[in-house]
């Protein structure tokens, strides 16, 4: 176990410090010098041009500049937004409950809906059921988010009144009120996993119901139900749990445009507003909390795989 | 027919045509293509046409899919759309393609370092979910349909690098990939003459894959307001607009999403079909 975790991180961190100069690199790509955006107002004066150039460390070469950023953010020190003078790793932090909240909501109705869906269509093969299930999963996955949330909001704020278009309040203030401004964009960002969930459970279904021990059981007469629910969902689960903590990760980045339509003030919609203002030092420090995340994520899967699958943990 | 009416192409055509969901998947994406191009000729009105007397009016027989908050006629502007969505689609994939897959091929049959760093380039670029990594490259790029085509065809080129890679990676250990090193063929005519071909299928399968996935991204950016710059149609800006007439105008946002539902549904069921017609073994996973 231990000598397998190390080499996967052997393999995880030169991962992320090349991702971290693809970065750091992107700033070479911006148009225009960041000391004059910084200055605004005094952007006519050189000494405040080259003192912000100083404190940014972009009057060094580029190496130098590349060292000095990642020796702080091995430290989770980001650097600060340029537009509201925070530091990126504060703002990061303030912002991913909020998402968090949404992600775990989003997750438990994929969940709810995607893997009962797919025993039902692996346990109707080939029948109806099974294609009007595999029809729906389908649409979820091709259903923009955003497109999904503009006619949700249509449906079900603008013409019936139920539930408030927008906003967001946190669990702890109002649990009611919160599900409530929750409920709709989780639904939106669930729905898109809740397919791919649906097609890896009736895959990893089918599989399982091939296989011999399910014959057994079978065999020694237990009702249908049994074999299904305690045999055969049991084994078919291992795959679908792995995959399903990876999908969590891709939660993140469908939050980008939910969040941006329900004007839920997230992760995502950090990035967003980072973006349109020219916040670079946050845009970076939120692609690398992603990645950190996301590979933190399928460390999790994978340890998960071995926590259930005994026969490869010697591997 | 001829000798080559049983050829591994003919018989992966047979089955996707018998896929009755991927022939309607393709029929869709053609009729789309056909609208993208054709668009000046099938549109009833110029897009870009502003008017008075026609500000957010329902659909009608003057305008089938209504008018904008600026009396422009809803229909041409979806047409017209079809062409950032087309081409952001299938030209950034195909620069994907051309990107990645020497790219993944070189990796795969050189082996060594050059191999190792390849690869881990891949992995980070993967390690970012696809539209937070196209999102932070159009922005350093800035906002423009050419830059946003160009932030996706980076972003998707490392899932081309990494199948090419492992394709080749496969390959060199085939006998007949030994023989032709062995006859003295250099590297690039390995990857070219005797690894290429034989990956065309699951490149074939992903590239329809990434084209979805890339019409998606246009279309987000575009809504971010980091693709087509108004007052050029695009399906994702014209949703972004209708966000703030949706009491008035609910037809502003019912088409143009509509039109990428229905772009990226056609992409998928292709790519389904495509995975099912080319994969020897015929099983879905």
């Amino acid at each position: 176990m231990l000598p397998w975790l190390l080499r996967r991180l052997g393999q995880i961190i030169p991962t992320l410090l090349i991702l971290s100069v693809l970065i750091f690199g992107l700033q070479q790509l911006m148009p225009g010098d960041p000391a004059l955006i910084l200055a605004g107002e005094e952007r006519g004066d050189p000494q405040v041009l080259a003192q912000i150039r100083a404190e940014l460390f972009l009057d060094r070469p580029l190496p130098e500049q590349y060292l000095h950023w990642i020796t702080r953010a091995v430290q989770g020190d980001f650097g600060f937004s340029w537009r509201i003078r925070e530091p990126v790793a504060k703002l990061i932090l303030e912002k991913l409950p909020v998402t968090f909240q949404l992600a775990v909501t989003a997750f438990l109705i994929a969940l709810a809906i995607g893997i009962p869906a797919g025993v039902l269509s692996a346990v109707r093969r080939d029948r109806p059921t099974d294609w009007l299930v595999n029809a729906v999963a389908l649409f979820g996955i091709s259903t923009p988010n955003f497109w999904l949330g503009i006619m949700m909001i249509l449906l079900f704020s603008v013409q019936l009144g139920w539930l408030p278009p927008s906003g967001y309040v946190p669990l702890w203030e109002d649990p009611l009120q919160s599900l409530a401004t929750t409920i709709m964009p989780a639904f939106v960002l669930g729905s898109g996993i809740a397919g791919v969930l649906m097609r890896h459970t009736r895959a990893a279904m089918l599989g399982a119901l091939g296989q011999d021990y399910v014959r057994t059981a079978r065999a020694k007469g237990l009702g249908e139900r049994a074999v299904v629910g305690r045999h055969a969902l049991r084994n078919a689960l291992i795959p679908v749990v792995t995959l399903g903590t990876i999908e969590f990760g891709r939660l993140l980045a469908g939050a980008v445009l939910t969040e941006q339509i329900f004007t839920i003030p997230g992760f995502g919609k950090l990035i967003v507003d980072a973006v349109f203002n020219r916040d670079y030092p946050v845009v970076q420090g939120v692609v690398m909390a992603t990645a950190l995340i996301f590979t933190g994520l399928s460390l999790v899967a994978d340890l998960l795989y071995m926590a259930v699958n005994p026969r490869l943990r010697t591997a | 027919m001829s000798a080559t009416a049983d050829s591994p192409a003919r018989r992966a055509l047979r089955r996707f045509l018998r896929h009755r969901l991927a022939v309607f998947g393709l029929i869709v994406v053609v009729l789309f293509i056909l609208a993208a191009l054709l668009a000046p000729w099938l549109s009833p009105a110029d897009p870009l046409q502003t008017s008075w007397t026609a500000i957010r009016k329902p659909p009608s027989a003057a305008h089938w899919f209504g008018t904008d908050e600026n009396g422009r006629d809803v229909l041409a502007r979806v047409l017209y759309g079809a062409r950032a969505s087309m081409a952001a689609g299938v030209l950034s994939v195909s620069v994907a393609l051309l990107i990645g897959v020497p790219i993944g091929l070189l990796a795969g049959l050189a082996g060594g370092w050059v191999d190792a760093l390849i690869a881990r380039i891949a992995d980070a670029m993967l390690s970012v979910p696809f539209l937070i990594l196209a999102i932070a490259l159009a922005a350093f790029l800035g906002p423009a349909l050419e830059n946003a085509m160009l932030a996706i065809a980076i972003t998707a080129s490392p899932i081309f690098v990494r199948l090419a890679r492992g394709m080749a990676l496969d390959a060199r250990a085939t006998d007949w990939v030994e023989a032709a090193r062995a006859l003295g063929n250099p590297p690039w005519r390995l990857g070219l003459v005797h690894v290429l071909p034989n990956i065309i299928p699951p490149l074939l399968v992903q590239a329809t894959l990434s084209i979805a996935e890339a019409i998606i991204a246009e279309a987000s950016l575009s809504f971010l307001g980091l693709g087509q710059q108004p007052p050029a149609p695009s399906w994702g800006s014209m949703l972004n607009s209708a966000q703030r007439f949706l009491t008035q105008a609910p037809w502003l946002a019912i088409f143009p999403g509509l039109a990428i539902f229905l772009v990226v549904l056609a992409f998928n069921l292709m790519g389904d079909g495509l995975r099912d017609a080319l994969d020897p073994r015929g099983e879905r996973r």
